[in-house]
């Protein structure tokens, strides 16, 4: 029955990933950026939960939500926009240096001298009990990141196919200035994709902040380096192919991780290490294998070059 | 006279240094098919862009029913009732023919009389409604088109610019997109016409202007249409 335990999370670690992914790509769909600094949104909700920590959680995830959203459009505003016409190179760096700063400040703000493991949140914290279903013992975070998910990118898959703010979308995705000559407002679509991507960010941000309750300035960055790579295995260019690799490389990461063999405590001369030490070893080996054998990635459609990116 | 419904003062398009439009002035009354001809480069297209708001114009001014629109972001100037049909036709190849013809909607600045254009539209181009569930990317060159033109007519624009819309197709369509232009004008809208197919343009527009590196070098009629000579001289005269 563990596998089917290591299953069930696997799937809800790929779901938080996939949440991750669709933030990354749908921003990347309208301002062909890749937003390093998404891990530090995820950040910032992380710590939003830390503060309104004695708060009811509702309330908590309510102003977590707020402020992520309001903070991925001060990025918009402040640093996305004057840049809109850079190269692309300038861009990520843009995002870079946020990431950094961002980092930075809630290094010396919050993580610094006083509490070098971080911030604890408060109650939330015990979805990451488990639940017994039968002979199962699943941890309900696992099945509250699968439920989000499921119920984020179906919202948005009606969003997008369903609503004309979506249909504005999908057409500056696929090719900016066409659609700003039919009247699609560049600074709408753009705020509207960023918001979205933000609201995921903060769903990531509590789910994550429940999986492992220690709040620091690299919360949220493992994640999104990781997200990143399995974003581009996926093929970055369409929406789905990339949210199916966030998906695959979050499976994989849970999955391998719970199948490796673990290390005999008494005999640690064979396993020096413990497992974890070799999960980014197969897990990069398995991308650099996929980026070989499908180099225009994973989900990419067959023969096709530039698609429809959202 | 009555203020001119698309006005181009002195107008100066430079990209970096070198002048792609000089000095150009011409106006289009309301109700009226201007055409815009002459050789690859002459700064034809570079004109439908400045309109646009895609390039800046560096000197002059571009009026629209008298009002200044130089400088309006392209989203701007499709929403105060100017539609592009882009050289290359730019359709959707991922969206449906419907959901095209919806995002041509998003530049409309009334709702009235929505259902009475698409009738009339569908009626214009039967292909838009034929194939409306299908994807724009699988349309030939000719339906694409038609798409194209249909998707600028949904905005319900007050002026029409077409940037070669007779580029690649076969005779046919070409026979069916100059019908149309015809049609379009009868219904009051006001058409900037681009275009290489110099004789054609000239019978059908009510004046032509041929441009040549950046600069108006003579206004023909439609009847010099059967003028060959005046024509090709116009293009070598530069």
């Amino acid at each position: 029955m563990t596998h089917v335990q290591a299953l069930i999370d696997a799937v809800g670690l790929g779901s938080v990933y996939a949440l991750i992914a669709v933030g990354i790509g749908l921003v990347f769909g309208v301002l062909r950026l890749v937003n390093f600094a998404y891990g530090q949104l995820i950040m910032i909700g992380a710590y939003m939960l830390v503060f309104t920590g004695g708060w009811p959680d509702a309330a908590g995830i309510a102003v977590c939500i707020v402020a992520v959203v309001f903070a991925s459009l001060v990025m918009e505003r402040v640093a996305f926009r004057p840049l809109r016409s850079s190269s692309p190179a300038t861009m990520l760096v843009a995002t870079f240096a946020i990431s950094f700063l961002l980092q930075s400040i809630a290094l010396l703000r919050y993580t610094y001298k006083n509490k070098p493991v971080g911030d604890t949140v408060g109650t939330l914290a015990q979805l990451n009990r488990a639940a017994t279903i039968g002979s199962l013992h699943v941890r309900w975070i696992s099945i509250v990141a699968i439920i989000v998910g499921v119920v984020a990118l179906g919202g948005l898959a009606l969003l997008l196919n369903r609503t004309d703010i979506g249909l504005q979308m999908r057409a500056a995705a696929a090719d900016f200035r066409t659609a700003r000559l039919l009247g699609v407002k560049a600074d709408t679509v753009i705020a509207f994709a960023v918001a979205v991507s933000g609201l995921l960010a903060a769903a990531a941000a509590v789910i994550l902040v429940v999986q492992s309750p220690q709040v620091t300035n690299t919360t949220g960055l493992d994640e999104t380096i990781i997200v990143l790579v399995g974003v581009v295995v996926g093929g970055i260019d369409r929406l789905l192919s990339a949210t199916l690799g966030g998906f695959a490389i979050g499976f994989a990461t849970s999955f391998v991780g719970s199948e490796l063999p673990t290390p005999d405590p008494n005999n640690l001369g064979a396993w020096p290490f413990s497992t974890s030490v070799y999960l980014p070893s197969v897990i990069f080996g398995i991308v650099i294998l996929v980026l070989i054998l499908r180099p225009a990635g994973l989900f990419a459609r067959r023969g096709q070059g530039a698609a429809e990116r959202v | 006279m009555p203020k001119a419904m698309l006005e181009l003062d002195g107008l100066e398009v430079r990209y970096v240094s070198v002048p792609a439009v000089r000095n150009l002035t011409l106006d289009v009354q309301r109700g009226e098919i201007v055409g815009l001809i002459g050789p690859n480069g002459a700064g034809k297209s570079t004109t439908l862009h400045a309109i646009m708001g895609l390039v800046p114009a560096c000197a002059g001014d571009i009026c629209l029913a008298g009002r200044s629109i130089r400088g309006w972001k392209p989203e701007a100037v499709s929403r105060a009732g100017v539609a592009l049909v882009p050289e290359g036709r730019r359709i959707f190849p991922h969206l449906t023919v419907d959901e095209n013809l919806r995002l041509g909607l998003v530049g409309r600045r009334n709702r009235h009389g929505v259902e009475k254009d698409l009738a009339w539209i569908a009626d214009l181009f039967p292909v838009v409604r034929e194939f409306r569930a299908r994807s724009g990317g699988s349309l030939s060159g000719g339906q694409q088109q038609q798409l194209a033109i249909a998707r600028a007519l949904v905005a319900g624009p007050e002026v029409l610019l077409l940037d070669e819309p007779s580029l690649g197709l076969a005779p046919t369509i070409v026979d069916v997109v100059f019908g149309a232009l015809n049609q379009i004008r009868e219904r009051g809208v006001t058409v900037l016409l681009v275009e290489q197919r110099a004789q054609r343009t000239v019978a059908l527009a009510d004046r032509t202007y041929v441009l040549a590196n950046g600069e108006i070098r003579l206004t023909l009629t439609p009847a010099d249409a059967g003028d060959t000579e005046r024509i090709v001289a116009a293009y070598l005269s530069t």
